[in-house]
């Protein structure tokens, strides 16, 4: 009935002034069901692979709910605040000693921790902060440490390099030294097949140590299921990395290992090359990934940071490669999240951690019994020896659950 | 019984004003060294007088270790690379077991090899290649081979926020291995006159910086070049009452404390700094514990086979006859470093004291 071809299209050009009987778009009604708001986020750089083929490495195009947008969006203003929070308190004259922060870096843990499982293990060095908070430890329990207090996670014994959490093996001094201990606990879940896998954190400075070669040796010979975790922020203490490392690419120093290189800015990359490191270390063995990060502060608030790198190139990356700048960009490209809900987020963010400042100040110190408790587990010979009167006696504090 | 009320009156009295205020910048209070004239320097400018010398005179002279380069952490090599030169003053990667062998393998040829460890708490890496490789070089030659040319540089002991791992004082665990020089400087002039016999000493020498005095320590120390006695003690103040034996930072709270005694317990003590841990000076030692009969020693590191062990075993062995009370050593409790109790664990001036009144009275 209708004309076919070209004159029908003629006609449909024409309809709505010839025919008021044709049907008229409705508005659509209301779905009340909330959107899922599920995004398909693909990552600006690619991945640097070594000994990897080229196709199967790392997710390029990474699923963004709002629910995660939101959550890793207040984790990382949460760590930018601690430390600021720590910052602060140091400038105060509250803490005292070696602390050492992380801003700048808050993508790497974030994405890594959004990429774990619970069961899987984590050990790092001495810029931990983030780390403990992003590991189940309260603002408070990190503040509280680092002021010594005795709510502190390691119940003010420990201090800024020394805090522990469910699956977070710390919290180290020496340089290095905790990735030999990455491997134990990589060997642990293997032998007891929890189905877990172990994550070495350590920096560029540290991969000059020698127990890192060891590790990797280890690791491969044992097919252990080791992330190692290179947080490459370019300096160690007063060193670039061109000029401490003969081969500044930390990603392809594992020798058999494969390696990838991430941009560790960027959240959704950290966490798409953590997810396929985890996946690769349980099921085909041990490789290393790189983050390029980068660290606002110098080395430790001792060290000022621009003795060794300009001023410039710190503001540089702060106006250029910034995580959360970053992030929040993407999430208003990706129309996930809206100004209200960021102002909302780091409002709450602002309370969380002004408490725990409070809290960090006011609670009390850790009494003096706990300066010779713990040494052992238990006391083995009697009072612990001193120089004045023999009568320390040796202790062993009830456990405090990580709070 | 006495002592023990005494250590409560003292830490009473200590707990509410140092924890509540955080004023306690240090535990000591500084007493300079006087040898005539010189230029007014910390002990970091007069470590860094004595490399510049070393560099100058001696063209074989190497400085390297972890960021010596910009001029160190505690600033003890500025200005050395701009004057010179990159290929002398130079950093190294962060492996102190990969420097403490460089730094083996270099002083081998006969190189004057100066290797900064940025803490002393870092220098376990490398414990293995000073022990086995550096200490044992000549005897197991046969004197075909040494490394005596080489010298360690490394800041030790507490600071006052130092925590488990930036105040450490492993003196004790190199003393125990023959073949080394372990020496401790109490001040800039000390400092200096140390190095500089470090360096010309034919034996692989370890200097352990106490890193509190780096900026506390300020003396007039003669700009020429000058060598202190290596494996001598000096008597910093005579008395015939009671022997306190110390090094480093320690000497100035037992110098404090040898006042305190004086004021208050009307005695004289004699104040020796050790200067050399390893070969230590028994001589001086022993002369003085045969003079007064009552020892006290005094050491930031944890008591049970601390170096004061050695120093006791030893004058009760020489001078058993003379003694009138055992010898009595104030030492950090046998605990890691703490974190936030710094003040109860160091053997400060209050805790010497009442060692001294104790074996006064024993």
């Amino acid at each position: 009935m209708f004309p076919a071809g070209p004159a029908r299209r003629l006609l449909q050009r024409f309809a709505h002034s010839i025919s008021g009987a044709l049907p008229r778009p409705q508005p659509a009604k209301e779905d009340p069901r909330p959107k899922e708001e599920l995004r398909y986020v693909r990552l600006p750089k690619d991945f640097q692979l070594h000994l990897l083929p080229q196709m199967t490495g790392p997710d390029l195009i990474v699923p963004l709910s709002k629910v995660d947008a939101l959550r890793y969006y207040r984790q990382m203003v949460a760590l930018r605040s601690l430390e600021t929070a720590a910052a602060n308190l140091y400038k105060e004259r509250f803490i005292r000693g070696f602390c050492h922060l992380y801003s700048g870096q808050e993508a790497c843990a974030v994405g890594i921790r959004a990429a774990m499982g619970e069961q899987d293990k984590l050990i790092s060095g001495y810029r931990i902060h983030g780390w403990a908070y992003m590991m189940g430890v309260s603002a408070q329990g990190v503040l509280a440490e680092l002021t010594g207090r005795s709510t502190g996670c390691s119940g003010g014994k420990g201090g800024s390099m020394h805090m522990y959490g469910k699956n977070f093996f710390g919290g180290t001094g020496i340089v290095g030294d905790q990735v030999p201990l990455g491997a134990g606990l990589a060997f642990a879940g293997k032998y007891l097949k929890d189905g877990s896998v172990a994550l070495a954190l350590y920096g560029d400075g540290a991969a000059n140590q020698g127990q890192i070669a060891e590790t990797f040796n280890m690791a491969q010979l044992w097919q252990l299921p080791l992330v190692f975790v290179c947080e490459n922020n370019n300096y160690g203490m007063g060193t670039s990395s061109k000029r401490s490392s003969s081969n500044d690419k930390y990603f392809k120093r594992g020798d058999l290992l494969p390696g990838i290189r991430v941009d560790g800015q960027d959240v959704l990359a950290v966490k798409s090359a953590t997810k396929f490191a985890i996946q690769h270390a349980r099921d085909k063995g041990p490789l290393i990934v790189e983050l390029e990060t980068y660290r606002y502060g110098g080395h430790s608030m001792s060290d000022p940071g621009t003795s060794y790198r300009t001023r410039e190139e710190v503001q540089r990356i702060r106006a250029e490669r910034d995580p959360i700048k970053i992030f929040q960009t993407l999430c208003f490209q990706h129309a996930l999240i809206s100004q209200d809900e960021l102002m909302e987020l780091n409002n709450q963010v602002k309370a969380e951690i002004k408490a725990a400042t409070k809290a960090a100040i006011l609670d009390g110190e850790p009494s003096l019994p706990d300066l010779w408790s713990d040494v052992y587990s238990g006391p083995y010979e009697g009072p612990l020896r001193g120089a004045i009167g023999d009568d320390l006696e040796h202790l062993r504090l009830p456990k405090k659950s990580t709070n | 019984m006495l002592f023990s009320k005494v250590a409560e009156y003292y830490l009473k009295r200590l707990l509410p004003t140092t924890l509540l205020t955080n004023n306690v910048r240090s535990h000591f209070t500084y007493y300079p060294t006087v040898s005539g004239p010189g230029k007014t320097m910390n002990m970091f400018n007069a470590i860094n007088n004595a490399m510049d010398l070393a560099l100058q005179n001696d063209e074989s002279a190497l400085l390297f270790g972890e960021d010596v380069g910009f001029g160190g952490v505690f600033r003890c090599s500025v200005n050395l690379r701009d004057k010179y030169g990159k290929d002398r003053v130079f950093n190294s990667p962060l492996c102190e077991q990969g420097i403490a062998g460089f730094a083996i393998g270099v002083a081998n040829t006969g190189t004057t090899a100066i290797a900064e460890i940025q803490f002393a708490d870092y220098i376990f890496p490398s414990f293995d290649q000073i022990v086995n490789e550096a200490a044992k070089y000549r005897y197991r030659s046969g004197d075909l081979f040494n490394c005596g040319s080489l010298t360690f540089r490394v800041p030790c002991g507490a600071v006052g926020h130092g925590a488990l791992y930036h105040s450490q004082s492993p003196e004790a665990y190199f003393a125990h291995t023959p073949g080394l020089r372990v020496v401790v400087p109490r001040g800039p002039i000390k400092a200096k006159g140390l190095l500089l016999a470090c360096f010309r000493d034919p034996n692989p020498c370890i200097v352990f910086e106490p890193k509190t005095l780096y900026r506390a320590a300020v003396e007039d120390v003669p700009t020429e070049y000058y060598t202190s006695e290596l494996g001598k003690a000096d008597v910093l103040r005579e008395g015939n009452d009671v022997t306190l034996i110390g090094w480093g930072t320690q000497v100035h709270i037992l110098l404090e404390a040898a006042e305190l005694a004086k004021e208050t317990l009307k005695v004289d003590c004699e104040v020796i700094d050790l200067v050399s841990i390893l070969p230590w000076d028994t001589n001086t030692i022993s002369k003085s514990a045969k003079k007064t009969g009552r020892v006290i020693i005094a050491h930031e590191a944890p008591l049970t086979q601390g170096f004061g062990s050695e120093i006791a075993a030893y004058i009760q062995e020489q001078c058993f006859l003379h003694l009138e009370a055992p010898v009595k050593r104030v030492t950090g409790w046998d605990t890691p470093f703490p974190h936030v109790f710094e003040p109860f664990y160091l053997p400060d001036k209050h805790r010497c004291l009442t060692a001294i009144s104790n074996i006064l009275n024993f």
